[in-house]
């Protein structure tokens, strides 16, 4: 399987009946492709919108009704639109219940980077810090490592989105919780043996007795 | 409010203005008189609007003119010539993270000096700002912004100025209508009053100064 598809597809699984879910860019995107049928989620974007539905089809886009990234969305019955003041009162004000976004860098404290590689890319943090302050749960959706190097750092050396930790990270290769404050290796993809996922780990991950193989 | 040409109401702005836009990726943002601003050759503004949005779009358009010589925003990661203008030192950019950037403008409109937020504390944003703590948590002091034009889209204006919006072309809109010095206007439908229903007015018309005429 694609490994951005098992990404989505486990991080769906943290998704509950009512709850309030900000998908970012790229590999989160995926995850709205992956809710059961039975769940009611309200998917936010951050540029007013609560209830976005799938890409129109063909000749149905409206100018006015776009993601955050300005490309054309339909809405489901029972959306509702806001202004920006709003959108961000509700991200900070604790209303969201998850954000999914990618990652550039995730600590052995669950500290994250995803918003600049100081001279190479600076492309602004957009609506990034806000989320990750502010959401009851925050899940970083990224690939386990990038050009052979591990984005499951010991310290960030990259510029941090905020000091709050996120809860959980979801590779291509393995489910990272912080109880305690401390990266821990929750599951493993399918087929990945523990070692496997050490191996490509520059962070200590505690390993439990038993560590379960991801559901998806 | 007044109902004027676009001719006119961009001749009223100064090089060198600071003007606030709406929209979201171009998505509600006042396209004819940006495509005004850039035909009259309005340079060294300084802008603040949510992002860079891309090349030919929106405020896209006043970097591809180089006309902006400071830009205020959240994100340019879409537009290359923002990203390149900025790296050559042509824009001073500071970006911004969007909820504090919103509530900046907010409290800008509002008569306030400035909000206390979390976001961006222990980060590079809290670079030089105040951290306050209230009730043993710290918070960034960030100040009002305003400018000295708002340029706003509305989906509907009526014949007095009460202001409307579609779905997420709203965005900054309503909110930058509060914290500019002059306020210009362009609607997609121009109607009678009372077509907007009280209920569904969402920029009152004591704040609107100028109306861009259709057609």
């Amino acid at each position: 399987m694609d490994p951005q598809i098992i990404i989505a597809r486990r991080v769906a699984r943290e998704l509950r009946n009512g709850n309030l879910v900000n998908l970012g860019i790229g590999i989160p995107t995926l995850v709205a492709n992956y809710v059961p049928s039975d769940l009611k989620v309200f998917f936010q974007s951050e540029n007013g919108l609560i209830g976005t539905g799938p890409v129109p089809e063909q000749g149905m886009a409206h100018p006015t009704l776009t993601d955050a990234g300005g490309r054309p969305i339909s809405a489901l019955p029972g959306a509702a639109t806001f202004d920006s003041a709003m959108s961000f009162g509700l991200i900070r004000g604790g209303h969201v219940d998850i954000t999914v976004l990618g990652g550039l860098q995730v600590d052995a404290h669950g500290l994250l980077a995803n918003w600049m590689i100081p001279g190479k890319m600076v492309p602004g943090m957009g609506g990034a810090m806000d989320l990750v302050t502010g959401a009851k749960r925050v899940i970083v959706a990224m690939q386990h490592a990038a050009k052979g190097k591990s984005k499951i750092v010991t310290k960030c050396t990259l510029p941090l989105t905020s000091v709050r930790p996120v809860d959980l990270v979801v590779t291509d290769l393995a489910v990272i919780g912080f109880p305690g404050g401390k990266a821990t290796l929750l599951e493993t993809a399918p087929g990945i043996g523990i070692a496997e996922v050490l191996a490509v780990t520059e962070a200590n991950l505690i390993v439990r007795d038993a560590v379960p193989e991801m559901s998806i | 409010m007044k109902a004027i040409s676009v001719e006119e109401a961009v001749a009223m702005i100064p090089a060198g203005a600071s003007i606030m836009v709406g929209g979201f990726m171009g998505v509600g943002t006042p396209e004819r008189l940006l495509d005004e601003v850039v035909r009259q050759k309005k340079s060294g503004l300084s802008l603040i609007c949510n992002d860079a949005s891309m090349p030919g779009k929106g405020v896209g358009k006043l970097i591809d003119a180089a006309l902006v010589s400071r830009l205020t925003a959240t994100h340019i990661g879409l537009n290359p010539r923002a990203q390149q203008q900025m790296l050559a030192n042509e824009i001073g950019v500071d970006l911004i993270p969007q909820g504090t950037l919103v509530e900046r403008i907010r409290a800008g409109g509002c008569g306030l000096g400035g909000v206390l937020t979390p976001t961006g504390v222990g980060t590079l944003v809290a670079e030089g700002k105040r951290q306050i703590e209230v009730d043993g948590k710290p918070f960034l002091l960030e100040t009002a912004l305003r400018a000295q034009f708002a340029l706003v889209h509305a989906f509907l204006a009526d014949y007095l100025g009460n202001l409307a919006y579609a779905l997420t072309a709203r965005n900054f809109n309503p909110i930058m209508a509060m914290a500019a010095d002059t306020v210009i206007v362009t609607a997609e439908n121009i109607v009678p009053v009372g077509v907007i229903a009280p209920d569904h007015i969402m920029t009152p018309a004591p704040l609107v100064d100028y109306l861009i005429t259709n057609g």
